[in-house]
């Protein structure tokens, strides 16, 4: 939903990153409005999952310019236990299992986290209990998982819906849900999508990196934007996503090359 | 506080033995510093019979000595166990021996072996057949408060389709050692689960020592081990396969922390008679300090052609991506890493023997590590 008076959530300026001296990130700009929708489409390795984790504050990319400033506040000084406390969420491309931690525990200590900072009481384990179950319907998710470790032998599908379980606990302002429907069959994707739906309101924004119209048919963004070369090239309707759909990423490359002949080779 | 060998001992553990302390010539004690042990005063152990306090649940009873005598020379034969200088030294330690006959299901046993606060050599001797198709769920929880040293060894005999799940949890004290020896003799179709979790001592030296007399039975061994301070821990493992069929899965973790001193030896035997043998040796571990030591070495002598024999050998710091990622969901870096740690652990301690639990052996593990 648009409205051009809600208040800025999200505003990256001419961010610039890279990873071991290697720039990837080459500019992006990118402002986002609470009750907004905004998609990133681009192809593989055009820098959408370095945007997302250089948000949440991951320590092998470092920012060599540009500013982030979320809600007021320089997001890049943040530790990113703090970028999350606050409200920033990241659903991983590839979500890590720990071996060992129970699920349980690690969504109870990461929503007391987020609670501390809201100035919420802590939920002990028994209030906890309550919570986690009414937030599984979200994802429609067997309570057998609690009592795993964190996504250990979890299935591509299952640790995305586990993505969106914490997204549901933590009740973040700003998600951004890197390829959330990568993997996922398409009743695994109706479900994840449904989530997201219904986490989504006028008060909080979602970024979803995607490569597929698939997704955008079941959430439907207010923005899409087309990634290349570490930088947002074309920012539109849905109807560009449509338009990506038909006509692939061809363009992209003439455009890339317009902009900089020397370092773009057309084939 | 580094030990200080006391003259005097060296001689009276030797004379005890019946073979002087080993040195570092002796390749199976490379690594091995004994002196916390040679700082231990040279007298027995004087206190309450720890194993005077076990009750027996149904399903055990106890072994008339003769029948004690011949199975534990039955067993240490058959594991090669009698040349180990920690058995020669427990069996000259005139040890207090608890020898038990398990037959049918018994119920869970556990016993306490607190070295406590007393000086000395605490020398205990666990002796145990299960009968075919027996089972037993038993629990050793060590410990101790003061510089001295427990020597224990443990003898079974598993007869054929018998289950045994071991563990042995041991948490320790910074002036204190423990050398536990563990010798099993495994029938065919027989289960043995030992699942060891030491920390804490400033020496510790496990010695499981398992053989498969015909083959064809499962072997899991699950190790924790938690070096810190000035602390050296050491596991030999054993195992070997004298028939075929036989199964072995081993996990051997470490944790090394502040100046600690962590050596794995995990050795398999898979003689020609062994064919389609099943073994898988993993060893990890988390290296927390840049003084710790780790040495590890996986010591497979497989001759039988048709075999299945992996290994592998990790070292590693905390995962950056495990740790961004309880960050990425509020959780701060400390209790990230506290998290990780114990997750560590957990998959090890989460096999011990149900009755573990009660005791915590996580806080008891990290108790310094608050
Ligand atoms: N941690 C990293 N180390 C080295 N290279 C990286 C790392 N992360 C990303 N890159 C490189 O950055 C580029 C963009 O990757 P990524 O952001 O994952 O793209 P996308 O998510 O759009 O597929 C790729 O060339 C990739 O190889
Ligand atoms: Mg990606």
């Amino acid at each position: 939903m648009i409205r051009p008076d809600a208040p800025l959530l999200l505003d990256i300026c001419d961010l610039h990153a890279s990873v071991e001296d290697q720039p990837i990130l080459k500019g992006v700009n990118l402002s986002i409005r609470a009750g907004e929708i905004h998609a990133v489409m681009g192809r593989n390795g055009s820098g959408k999952s370095t945007l997302s984790k250089v948000l949440a504050g991951h320590p092998a990319y470092t920012v060599t310019a540009g500013s982030v400033n979320y809600r007021g506040a320089d997001l890049l000084e943040l530790d990113p236990e703090q970028r999350a406390r606050i409200g920033l969420f990241l659903g991983f491309q590839y979500p890590v299992e720990i071996p060992g931690v129970s699920n349980l525990e690690f969504l109870r200590v990461a929503t007391n986290s987020r609670r501390a900072e809201r100035g919420d009481e802590e939920l002990d384990t028994f209030a906890f209990e309550d919570l986690v179950h009414e937030r599984l319907k979200v994802v429609q998710m067997d309570p057998a998982f609690l009592g795993r470790s964190v996504n250990e032998g979890f299935s591509g599908g299952e640790k995305k819906r586990n993505e969106i379980l914490q997204m549901a606990l933590l009740e973040p302002l700003v998600a951004i849900l890197d390829e959330t429907d990568s993997g996922l069959d398409i009743d695994a994707l109706r479900i994840v999508a449904d989530g997201v739906n219904q986490l989504a309101g006028p008060e909080n924004a979602t970024l979803l990196i995607t490569h597929y119209q698939r997704l955008l048919d079941l959430i439907t963004p207010d923005y899409v934007h087309v990634m290349a070369a570490g930088r947002i090239l074309r920012t539109g309707g849905k109807e560009l996503a449509l338009e990506l759909e038909r006509t692939g990423y061809d363009w992209v490359d003439l455009e890339l090359a317009r902009l900089e002949p020397e370092t773009v080779e057309v084939a | 506080m580094p030990a200080v060998a006391l003259p005097a001992t060296a001689e009276w553990l030797a004379a005890l033995a019946g073979s002087p302390l080993p040195g570092r010539r002796h390749e199976d004690w490379r690594f091995t510093d004994l002196a916390p042990l040679q700082s231990v005063a040279p007298e027995p152990w004087t206190g309450p019979d720890p194993f005077a306090l076990a009750a027996l649940p149904d399903g055990i009873t106890r072994l008339e000595p003769s029948e004690a005598q011949q199975l534990r020379s039955q067993v240490l034969q058959a594991t090669g166990s009698s040349a180990a200088w920690p058995v020669q030294l427990n069996q000259g330690a005139s040890p207090r021996c608890l020898a038990l006959r398990v037959s049918g299901a018994a119920g869970p046993l556990q016993l306490s072996i607190d070295a406590g606060t007393a000086p000395g050599l605490l020398a205990l001797q666990l002796l145990l057949i299960l009968e075919d198709g027996a089972s037993l769920e038993l629990l050793q929880h060590h410990s101790s408060n003061a510089a001295n040293a427990t020597s224990q060894l443990t003898v079974a005999q598993l007869g054929h389709g018998a289950r045994l799940h071991l563990g042995v949890l041991a948490p320790g004290d910074c002036r204190a050692s423990l050398l536990s020896h563990l010798a099993i003799s495994q029938a065919p179709a027989s289960a043995l689960q030992l699942t060891t979790a030491v920390g804490g001592w400033a020496l510790s030296r496990l010695e499981p020592r398992i053989c498969q007399v015909a083959g064809a039975a499962h072997t899991r061994l699950r190790a924790l081990q938690l070096v810190d301070g000035q602390d050296l821990a050491d596991t030999h493992s054993h195992v070997r396969f004298e028939g075929p069929d036989g199964e072995l899965d081993q996990l051997h973790k470490v944790v090394a922390d502040g100046a600690g001193r962590s050596v794995f030896n995990g050795a398999v035997q898979v003689p020609r008679k062994a064919q389609q043998t099943n073994a898988a040796q993993l060893s990890r571990t988390l290296l927390l300090s840049d003084r710790a030591r780790v040495d590890t070495k996986p010591e497979l002598e497989i001759v039988a052609d048709d075999v299945k024999c992996a290994h592998g050998a990790t070292v590693s710091r905390l995962q950056q991506n495990e740790l961004f990622y309880l960050q990425s969901r509020g959780i701060g870096a400390d209790q990230a890493s506290k998290l990780l740690l114990r997750g560590y652990c957990e998959e090890v301690l989460r096999e011990l023997p149900a009755a573990a639990a009660a005791l915590n052996p996580l806080q008891l593990l990290l108790r310094e590590r608050p």
